[in-house]
Order: C-alpha cells, then structure tokens, then sequence
C-alpha cells in the first residue's frame, strides 16, 4: 500500500474521533509545534514523539494499513480512542507534508508495537479457523434454548400488547416511561434485543409531541407482527424467516455470496447510546449498482474500529447478510488500496424513492428506510417555520426532511451548499421523510458528509 | 407526503380503528370482523396491514414556493489547504475547557486574523462553511465585519431563511454587496427613501467614500424627518472625506433639537481648524490660556471661563458637568478640546508643542490642561502634538501616573503613523517593562515590527528570569501570539527549555514558562503556515 492510498485528508481524520471534545483537542496538536521525530513508513504507518505537560513526550504510532481498520498506540493516559495525540498526528500528516517525512524505518518503540499487534492478528486468524470446527451439536442446543427464550419473550410481549389494546391507548399515556422500560428488560432476558429496542421506544412516544396516538398505534401494530412473525416462523419462507429473525436481533452471520465490487463510501455516521457507538458506512457498489450497509460498534468512548473515508472507492469483497430485502453486509477481503471515487451515484426523483421504499416493504415490513440518491433537488422552506423539504427541481413534488435532521446543523450547511440550486443528495428515506447524509454540488467536486 | 392507501380491499377506515384503540376494546366495538381472534388482537392485526399499506402507498408532497436562489459568488475559490484549516479553526469553538491554557494554541483567536488575510486575497467562503461562519460572527461582534465580508452574498440570502442569523441583515457591512451603483442616481433615491436603517446607512456610507458631496445633500434632502438617533448615526457617516464645504451642513446641525446631534456637529466643525467654530472656539480658549511673566521662569496661568453662555452651548460645550467634577474645569476642558492647536504656539510665545508642554501650569491646571490637549491631538489627528504629548517613552513619568494618563497615551499613539508607534511601545517596555505595557500594545499595528517584538520578547524573559509566574503576563502572552511576527519563531526556539530551578526562583514557574513559550512558538508556527495556505501558489 502506498502512501498516495492511506493518506487522510482532515475531514477524514476528525471523522475518527471518539467525540467533539477529542476533535477539538486533535485539532490544536495537529500542528508541528509539539512534535518531534514524526515520520512515516510505506505501509501507512505515522508515527511521532508529542511533548506533552511532563518531561517526556508521549510515544504515538498509527496503523492505517490493517483492512479492518486504522490502530493507534499511545503511551498518554488518556481513555479516549483514539486519543487526541492520535487525532493530532494524522492531522499533521494530512496537513504538512513537511513535518511528517516518509521514512523508511520506524522507530523501535514503535516497531515494536507493530510486530506484536501483526502478530496477533495471525494468531486470531488461526483461531478463528480451528474454532469453526468446534462441537456442532452443542452449538446447536445452544441455539435451540435461545429460540424456546425468544418464544417466551414474544408470548409474554403479545400479551402484554393485548392488554394495552383492552385498556386503550390513552392509559399509556398515564403509565408513562416505567412500564415500557420493564418490558424491555424482559425481553432482554429473553435474549431478544430486537424487541426489547422496540419496547422501549414505544414508551417513548407518548411524550412526541401531537399525533402520539397514531404514533403508537402503527409502532404497537407493527411489534405485534413481529412477535406473530416470530411465532410462526416455520411457515414463513426462508428469506422472510431471516429477516424476522434479524429484526429480533438473534445472529445472522454473513453466509451470503461474496460481491466483489468498486465499492465507493456514500457516508459515515455514529450514533451512540451509554454503553455502545454504533457506526454505519453506506457503501455503493459502482459496477453492480448495490447499495449495502457496514455496521460496526465500539465501546462507549471508543470509536468503532472500521473507519472508511468519504468519497474514496474500495476494491473488496462484501457479503450479505441474510434477509428479504435485507442491505447489510459485511467487509471481506480488500484487493487495493482505497482510492478517491471518479463518480458521484446515479440518482432518481423523490417519487421513485418513495416507490422503493414501498417495494421493499413487502419484503420487510419493519423497515424504516431505504438508502437512495436524489439527484436535482432543492432544499425549500415549508410553510411551518422550522419545516423543509427536497423538492425534486423540475417538478412540484417534495419529500419532507425528517424532524431529526431539522434540528442538526447539517441542514444548514445543505441549505448553503444548494444556495436554491440543484444537489444530489444521498440519505435514508422512510415513512418519516428523507434523511440527508451526503451531497454533491452540480459543480461537481467533492461530496460533503451531513451526518 | 400524503397517506393515501392504494385501496384494493375495503378496509376499516384508520380513524375508526385508532379511536377503538384508544379507548380500548372493553369500551369500544371492534371495527373489523375479529375472525375468531381476540378483540385486541385482531384490531392489532389490522392496524399493522393499514399501518404497511399506507407506508407503502407514500407519494411525495407538492410545494410552490421556492426560494430565489442565492446570488453566484465569482471571487475566486480557497486553496485546499487553507480550505481545511478554516475548517479546524471554526470547529474549535470556544467554552470548552477553561482554565490554565497549555501549550497548545488557541484557535478560536486566530481566526479574526485568518479572515482579514482570506479576505485581502478576496477569497469566496465553501458554501458549507457558511453556517458556522454565520454563528460565529452572531457570537463574537468583532468577528462580524471580516466573517460577514468573507461569507458574502450567499451568507446574506442563507440568513433570511434562519432567525438566529438575523443579525447579518441588519449589519451594514454586510449588506454593501446589494447596494445599487452609486452612479445609479434612481436606485439609489429609492433606497434611500424606502430602505431600512442598515441598508441607508451603509447607502450613505458607500456614497460619502466616493463622491462625499453627493452623500451630505442626500442626508440634507430628509434631515428634519429622520428621528433623533438615526440623524446621529447619519451624521457619524460624515466623519469620512469631512471638508470645509461640510461647514453649512454641520453648522446648521449645531441648532439641532438632540443634544447628541449637536454635540457631534460641534466634534466634527472643531475638527476642521478653518471653521467659524473652531475659529470661535480657539478665540474663547485663548483667553483662558496666556504666559506668566511675573516669575523668574515662563510659566502657563490659567484663567477658566466664569460662565458657560448660549453661544458656547450652542457650539457643543455641555454646561452641566458630570458628578464631582467643578463646573470653571469642565468648561475649560471643552473650550481647549476644541481649539485648533496651532492656536497655541501663537498665543504662547512662538514655542513649539514640545517646549509648550514642558512649560509649568500654575495653580494646579496642568493635569486639566494637557488633558484636554491630549483629546484636542487625538481629535485632530495631529503627530507633532500627539509626540510632545507623550514624551519620551524611557522617561521615569512615562511609567507612572504622570500628568498623561496610559489610556491618553494609547489614544495618542494612535495618531502616530505605525513605525513611530512600535517603536515608541518598544521603548516604552524596554524601559519600564511589561506590566503596564498592554493598553498601548493594543493599539499597535499587526504585525507587530521587529524591535517591538523583541522589546516584548526579551521583557517576558527578564520576567521569567525574576521569577514572576507567566500567568501574570497571560494578557500579554495572549497579544503576542496573535501579534508578533511569525518570523520571531526562531528566537523563540531556545526559551522553551525548562531551566534549571535555582533556590531564588519561584517554585514550579520554569515548567509553566516553558509551557507558555511552547505555545507561543507553536502558535507562531500555525500563523505562518496559514499564511503560507492562503498564498495562491499553495503552500
């Protein structure tokens, strides 16, 4: 790999940051002041001594190289991953040729980090091979005791839905926060987090402001369908049986068929709750014309591992995940180093989005959105102060943007980026509206991330 | 997006199914036949097709209006490099953290110098970092000039459609890219008699800098109709290519209804030495001010007025004085304010301002008198007075409360050109050091020269070698790394050693000077790099 391939621009290595605050201080050391003795080896390894407060400097080193995403290594106390010593060095790198020179060799200290981290991963590798061939037969009852649990789970779910509905929705408004939480908690003793997630967020919408009723019905309807999904999954057929099972959160592993593709990253985005970050990188395939979804997590405070740039074009291999209709995959073996994307996706109208998200209903019912490309369309104020829309630039229809994407800042640097003219706009498109996540300008030139 | 059900089967309407379920089905009759299934159950089931078929059956909604699109920006586009690093400096945003400083710099200060640079090359702004430069200029109002004139037209039509960045419209630094041609004379009338304030004022702004005549008989065709605060901000627009051929205006001014209006009229007449009033003025100041002979030496006696009459009320003079102030003192203070000083070496014996100011007062009038000759240089923009004024900057009272206060010194620096005034700061620091150095480094030119910057360097190093702690200076500290030039960086580079604590030193100081210059250099190094990105050859 060359170094042409790994290097980051700055926008690229704040998107590695575990929160604002880390991007703030990255952002102060990514200038040659306190560094010394920064360089960078062939592979995409940048490594750099950091004066800190104390006496001696801090030794940092960072491994673009691995597919599965850059490592960092850094002898500073902090618990943020990666710290901002990390953030720092790539900046510098990204920004000034001059203070990080490629260097053919690394520094002991830092040598030796990477000899033991490549070593281990050898090591997992030969694991993970001689664990596939473990006891199939207890793996087996293991997954049988789950399924009695998760049947138990959705039976005391349904239950306690039909309650709700005999009582009627306005005593939900009464009973508040509490009894959704606890339901959840049973579910997720019942090893079913799929809908424990859901449970929750039904306790959620009564406080959502007007039109809650409504709200909870279709969400209420739809859980329910689940648990009957559930219920009778042996008479569903196969791909709908693997989408409920997915849709409970039970392991779907990747066994689909590999795609090998020019897959360019579209975007990037986390979402954190307290314990977990979850990130999500919508790839598009440029031959094939896919669109699949990575999921990967961190712990809280950690960044998740995989980190892929936005507008850069991967040459890999993906496999799906199993399911009707279903977008998720995983990253499987990178043929060359990524490199920026020649082109933008090709786009369609608000209505034909709109049209996708209904057929992809019909193989799962319990999507939220769809991911599409816009191409020519306007962000244009609503009437209702606060509300916009994408209104497609040579006819009157328009997808409403959705409430949370009103509230981010993001939408004003849409709004700036359109200045009322023509974009093409990436994002997620559901019943709720269209969430932007990338655009590009007619123009041409860069995308710009909006997550 | 419309709801509407592709409708193939008949199905119970939503809302009969949604009140049932609000109600609960104990208390309500099923809308659906519940084919053999439990009341609740079966309304669930039929909620969850008609929730599927309506997500399915969305259509896109219509909209009609649009805006106007924003008008196209042809100034040229930021390198990338530069690009980025606007980026860095508008995500560091500031109320973070707090306390001591480290050595890592300050973005948040550097970018009011890396917009005055963007906007010297006439850089067009990323439309995506329209929306943070906007909040920060809501933020910070010394901020708002260059970030709005880096942001341009595009930042003006963004704001219409967001509130909180409704400040931008009423800026009038803003708005000068909508202004009509000032040779337009139509539009430009229109403006004027339809605008609104900011849109007038930066109207009459543009107007006075190209043909100031044109400007005053547009501000004199309405005068009497404009309310009290707004003829003050009018008037203030004067201040600009002011000439003798403004006297009737400003004159006529004089007799205005607001005190403010009047008082500004009388400032701006007393600036131009050959006005009536600045002849009426210096008639009446002269008589207070004469030579005493009776002594062995020359001296200044002064005679303050007994009365403040119509006439000198009428030419601006305030007749109440503030609390704790005597009315005789205050009178003459506004009498020699507005006196044009060439008065003064005729009156006095053919002595010129230096010789003038070393004369001794009597009776105590010499705190009084040079102050008002201090505010009469630094009105009049007069460097030979503002000069004898200050005095030398080595001079033992420079440093103290002498009779010229360090607030009257800075505002007479002020009317020195740039040279003069590092150099006389310089000497001032060399001579009595930094503690009170930083009123008058405030009102030095960026960057700062050569020997202010090492005045200011090796002053700090004496103050690290006398044990003072660095947060003493951080005021200082903080001017320096916006200040000086990033070509010092390499005279820098030996201080940030700690040095070896010896038993007179204060305890732990060195690590925390160290630190200090650490981020002096480093922020030294950032300015020279954002210098370097801005440059169109790149970096």
């Amino acid at each position: 790999m060359t170094q042409q391939g790994v290097r980051r621009t700055a926008e690229q290595v704040l998107a590695l940051a575990p929160d604002a605050s880390s991007r703030k201080a990255g952002s102060k050391l990514g200038v040659a002041g306190p560094w010394s003795g920064a360089g960078s080896g062939e592979e995409g390894v940048v490594w750099g001594l950091c004066k800190g407060s104390g006496s001696k400097p801090y030794q940092t080193v960072v491994d673009l190289s691995d597919p599965a995403g850059p490592a960092y290594k850094c002898s500073c106390p902090s618990r943020k991953f990666p710290c901002k010593h990390a953030l720092g060095l790539l900046l510098l790198w990204a920004g000034d040729e001059g203070a990080v020179p490629a260097s053919a060799t690394a520094p002991d200290w830092a040598e030796q980090w990477l000899a033991g981290r490549r070593g281990r991963a050898e090591a997992k590798k030969t694991q993970a091979a001689a664990s596939s061939t473990a006891d199939p037969e207890a793996a087996r009852r293991r997954a049988e005791r789950r399924d009695q649990r998760v049947t138990a789970g959705a039976t005391e779910l349904e239950r306690r839905l039909a309650d709700l509905l005999r009582d009627g929705l306005a005593s939900a408004e009464r009973a508040g926060y509490g009894l959704w939480e606890e339901t959840a908690a049973r579910m997720v003793d019942a090893q079913a987090p799929g809908l424990a997630a859901r449970a929750r967020e039904l306790g959620a919408i009564p406080a959502s402001g007007a039109g809650w009723p409504a709200r909870l019905l279709e969400e209420c309807a739809l859980l329910h369908l689940l648990d009957q999904g559930w219920l009778h999954h042996d008479r569903l057929p196969d791909a709908l049986a693997a989408t409920v099972r997915t849709r409970l959160g039970l392991p779907t592993p990747a066994d689909g068929p590999s795609l090998r593709d020019r897959w360019q990253v579209l975007a990037q985005y986390d979402s954190a709750d307290a314990k977990l970050t979850t990130r999500r990188i919508w790839l598009h395939g440029t031959d094939s014309g896919r669109t699949r979804l990575l999921l990967s997590y961190g712990a809280a405070g950690r960044a998740p591992e995989l980190s892929l740039p936005l507008g850069m074009t991967l040459d890999a291999d993906l496999s799906d995940h199993p399911g009707a209709g279903q977008v998720r995959a995983t990253l499987g073996e990178r043929h060359a180093p990524a490199a920026p994307a020649a082109s933008r996706p090709p786009g369609i109208t608000t209505t034909e989005a709109l049209t996708s998200y209904g057929e992809a209903l019909a193989e799962d019912p319990w999507l939220e959105s769809v991911p599409v490309t816009l191409s020519a369309v306007v962000p244009v104020p609503d009437g209702d102060p606060g509300s916009w829309h994408l209104a497609d630039a040579d006819s009157d229809t328009a997808l409403p943007l959705t409430p949370t994407f009103l509230t981010r800042p993001s939408l004003w640097r849409l709004v700036a980026l359109s200045g009322g003219a023509p974009l093409t706009v990436f994002g997620e498109c559901g019943h709720r509206g269209f969430t932007p996540l990338t655009t590009w300008t007619e123009g041409g030139g860069e995308p710009v991330s909006l997550c | 997006m419309h709801g509407t059900p592709a409708a193939t089967t008949p199905a119970p309407p939503w809302e009969d199914l949604l009140t049932t379920a609000l109600l609960g089905t104990d208390r309500r009759p099923l809308p659906v036949d519940p084919a053999g299934r439990e009341a609740p159950v079966a309304l669930l089931d039929a909620a969850a097709v008609a929730a599927v078929r309506r997500r399915a059956g969305l259509r896109p909604g219509r909209v009609a209006a649009r805006p106007e699109p924003a008008p196209a920006d042809t100034r040229p586009a930021l390198p990338p490099a530069a690009a980025h690093r606007l980026t860095l400096l508008l995500a560091d945003r500031p109320g973070g953290g707090g306390g001591r400083r480290g050595s890592t710099p300050d973005l948040t200060e550097l970018l009011p110098q890396w917009l005055a640079a963007a906007n010297a090359h006439g850089y067009a702004a990323p439309p995506q970092t329209l929306p943070a430069l906007l909040d920060a200029a809501r933020a910070r109002t010394d901020l708002r000039p260059a970030a709005l004139e880096f942001a341009g037209a595009r930042a003006l039509w963004l704001a219409r459609l967001n509130p909180d960045w409704r400040f931008a419209q009423r800026s009038a630094s803003g708005g000068t890219s909508a202004l009509p041609g000032t040779e337009d004379g139509e539009a430009v009338r229109k403006l004027w008699q339809e605008g609104l304030f900011a849109e007038r004022v930066a109207l009459l702004t543009a107007l006075r800098a190209r043909t100031p005549e044109a400007a005053r008989e547009l501000l004199a065709g309405t005068w009497s109709q404009e309310r009290a605060e707004d003829r003050l901000m009018f008037l203030d627009s004067l201040r600009a290519g002011l000439s003798a051929d403004d006297e009737p205006f400003l004159e006529q001014a004089l007799g205005d209804r607001s005190r403010n209006v009047r008082a500004t009229a009388a400032e701006l007449l007393s600036t131009l030495p050959g006005s009536a009033l600045a002849a009426r003025m210096a008639k009446r100041a002269a008589t207070c001010v004469a030579l005493d002979h009776t002594g062995s030496a020359a001296a200044i006696v002064v005679e303050a007025p007994a009365a403040c009459d119509a006439d000198m009320e009428r030419d601006g003079v305030t007749a109440r004085p503030p609390t704790g102030r005597g009315e005789r003192s205050w009178w003459l203070g506004q009498l020699v304010e507005a006196a044009p000083l060439p008065t003064w070496p005729d009156r006095l014996g053919g002595r010129t301002p230096e010789q003038i100011v070393a004369l001794p007062v009597t009776d105590g009038w010499q705190a009084e008198l040079h102050a008002a000759w201090c505010r009469a240089a630094v009105r009049q923009r007069d460097a030979r007075w503002a000069r004898a004024l200050l005095g030398s900057p080595s001079a033992p009272e420079a440093g103290g409360p002498g009779a010229v206060s360090l607030a009257d010194r800075a505002k007479l620096l002020a009317a020195l050109d740039a040279d003069e005034r590092a150099a006389w700061v310089a000497g001032f620091i060399s001579g009595h050091g930094l503690s009170e150095a930083f009123q008058l480094l405030g009102v030095c030119a960026l960057p700062w020269t050569a020997p202010l910057g090492r005045a200011v360097v090796d002053a700090l190093e004496n103050a690290r070698e006398a044990g003072s702690y660095p947060w003493s200076f951080s005021g200082v500290m903080g001017l320096a790394e916006r200040c000086l030039d990033p070509v010092e960086t390499a005279r820098l580079d030996s201080l940030p050693a700690v040095p070896d604590e010896r038993e007179d030193t204060t305890p732990g100081a060195g690590g925390y000077w160290a630190e200090a210059f650490q981020r002096l250099a480093t922020t030294l190094r950032l300015r020279a790099a954002m210098v370097r990105e801005l440059s169109p050859d790149g970096p």
